[in-house]
């Protein structure tokens, strides 16, 4: 079913032609997949080097000895590995909280009616326009209220509820027969059963990818806990990523280490990423086959 | 039947954490913000003085954040037009069939799982003017070593590379998506009436990909407002002499620095506007791109 510009045109041209300009895409595409991975393969040599090696000019561009050492630096010395926990922690409880408080009011919308629904599919919607930097200084004021500031509490309640999340489990629910609700009620299920034993099962593809967008966007937050947790060994990995570097272009940073700690704190949403991606391209509305 | 399950109580309990959240975490804040922005906090925050628009007109009359608005402006039309254009002139380079498509897609779009913190740091050493990569390809091509930490232009550059190659894949991946649901029969069409190839990409292949560019647009102007502040804390916490101070910076350094939370809350709203503008445009086309949704 793939539509492409190109290959109707296929018939009129020579199969030399054809041979070459396949043969274009193919350098380019490989040039670009360089190009794009650059970044990391570079920092990935770097992490391997000593700290004299990492500063040589013309740059040094093979893999060396050092990055046992490199990565243990930046793993224990930097004390990534506590905040690499924090993060891994408030990245899946607050996932997971989005997940679960979505489907609820997934649930809600497409299989009830109440009074006020378009009301409140509203209030959840327009909370789209008010992301956190919107809120923040009044939102830090509520965390000092609750006492919440400087816990783990203020990096993973705020964030349970999801107008995306309520918004791709609607779409999703919607598609499904509504014979398959009549079935269910004919067996005596009720809604949190059908939720669990049914609609679950059948939106995979929804959850998944709510797994891979939720757990990036909760890994990679900056702003909201470098403001709102104080001590370093409750941190989270982004902020403390940047004592790595110290946070400038000069000075004695040790540039292997910093390297190395980048890729320590890229790897989970890497891994969710690659490991879940074909979930991910069907939740966003990229894969052929639904 | 209705496909409905009886019963009034039961989906506000299921709602029930979404509006407790929603009211108590993001309403509330909102509303506080309104509030914040017409009063002026005295001793760091200890006390608060009514001033009504005074902190928007002291905004608006200062040079630095006059500065800091056209920077961020220029910033995200920079993301945007290089992002946008070089990742569409690549999706039409390469959208035919491809073998593993599957796997090709995966090895374009990693980059969207790296923060901008992460790119930063990356692309900070990149830039390093003594042994970064950057410089030694400038070094062997043009003969030149910019120092791209204390050049207000390039420092500005520095942060819009950095983002634009954060931003490529994904952006290329929902183009050569666009690309590749863009009907047969229009592309025959054309071509049975003697279209050449920029013909078909002036009057077929860019208007019908439009809401994928539009949806694209609103994700990376969103991205290059409110994202980048890990990216500029970690490589230039805003200067050189508040060259690269984007707009959420300031809003970091006025809230959570120099604690004047009216100050902030005033610009909180201001970026508000912003996104306002964006989720219209963002309703509009996503009611398209249902449309065109194969």
């Amino acid at each position: 079913m793939a539509a492409n510009v190109h290959s109707q045109s296929l018939g009129k041209k020579s199969k030399r032609k054809q041979a070459l300009s396949t043969l274009i895409v193919y350098l380019i595409l490989g040039l670009l997949l360089l190009i794009i991975a650059a970044p990391i393969i570079f920092a990935f040599l770097k992490s391997t080097q000593t700290s004299q090696q990492v500063l040589q000019y013309p740059p040094l561009l093979t893999i060396e000895k050092n990055m046992k050492a490199n990565f243990k630096a930046a793993w224990s010395q930097y004390g990534l590995n506590q905040m690499m926990v924090n993060s891994a922690f408030i990245a899946v409880i607050g996932a997971t909280g989005k997940i679960i408080t979505a489907l609820l009011g997934a649930l809600a919308f497409v299989y009830f009616d109440f009074p006020a629904k378009n009301f409140w599919f509203f209030f959840v919607l327009l909370t789209l326009m008010l992301p956190i930097p919107v809120i923040i200084v009044p939102l830090f004021n509520v965390m000092a209220g609750f006492k919440w500031v400087n816990t783990y509490w203020a990096v993973t309640v705020p964030y349970f509820a999801s107008a995306t999340g309520i918004f791709l489990f609607q779409q999703h629910f919607m598609s499904i027969p509504p014979s398959i609700v009549d079935a269910a009620r004919m067996d005596g299920i009720g809604p949190i059963g059908f939720l669990t034993k049914i609609l679950v099962p059948m939106s995979a593809n929804v959850v998944g990818a709510m797994v891979v967008i939720q757990f990036i966007y909760l890994w990679n937050e900056y702003l909201w806990p470098l403001i709102v947790i104080v001590e370093p060994h409750r941190q989270v990995v982004q902020v403390g990523l940047k004592v790595l570097s110290g946070g400038g272009a000069q000075g004695v940073t040790n540039w292997g280490v910093v390297m190395a700690g980048a890729l320590i704190v890229a790897l989970p949403p890497l891994v969710i990423l690659i490991v879940l991606h074909e979930y991910f391209m069907a939740g966003v509305g990229l894969a052929d086959e639904k | 039947m209705d496909s409905k399950f009886p019963g009034k109580v039961l989906p506000y309990i299921f709602l029930l954490p979404t509006i407790i959240v929603c009211g108590m975490f993001i309403y509330y804040p909102a509303a506080m913000t309104f509030r914040a922005s017409m009063y002026q906090s005295l001793f760091f925050g200890a006390r608060e003085k009514f001033v009504g628009f005074q902190n928007f007109t002291r905004l608006f009359t200062s040079p630095d954040y006059l500065r800091s608005l056209r920077i961020t402006i220029f910033f995200a039309i920079l993301v945007v037009a290089i992002g946008l254009s070089l990742s569409f002139m690549i999706a039409v380079l390469l959208n035919r069939k491809l073998r593993a498509a599957k796997a090709l897609r995966i090895s374009l779009v990693w980059p969207y799982a790296l923060s901008p913190a992460v790119a930063g740091t990356i692309w900070l050493f990149l830039f390093n003017p003594h042994s970064g990569l950057v410089n030694y390809f400038l070094d062997t091509v043009a003969n030149i070593k910019p120092d791209w930490f204390s050049n207000p232009k390039l420092a500005l550059t520095m942060l819009v590379v950095t983002a634009v190659w954060n931003n490529f894949g994904y952006n290329l991946v929902f183009f050569l998506a666009g690309l590749q649901n863009i009907s047969d029969s229009f592309v025959e069409a054309a071509e049975v009436d003697g279209a050449g190839f920029w013909v078909q990409l002036r009057h077929i292949i860019i208007p019908l990909i439009s809401p994928t560019t539009f949806f694209l647009l609103v994700i990376n102007i969103n991205y290059a407002f409110f994202d980048t502040v890990g990216m500029v804390d970690v490589m230039t916490k805003g200067g050189p002499a508040n060259a690269t101070n984007l707009l959420i910076y300031q809003l970091y350094k006025d809230g959570f620095q120099n604690f004047n939370s009216g100050l902030a809350a005033a610009q909180s709203l201001i970026l508000f506007l912003f996104v306002v503008g964006l989720t219209l445009v963002q309703f509009r086309t996503t009611g398209r791109m249902v449309h065109y949704g194969g």
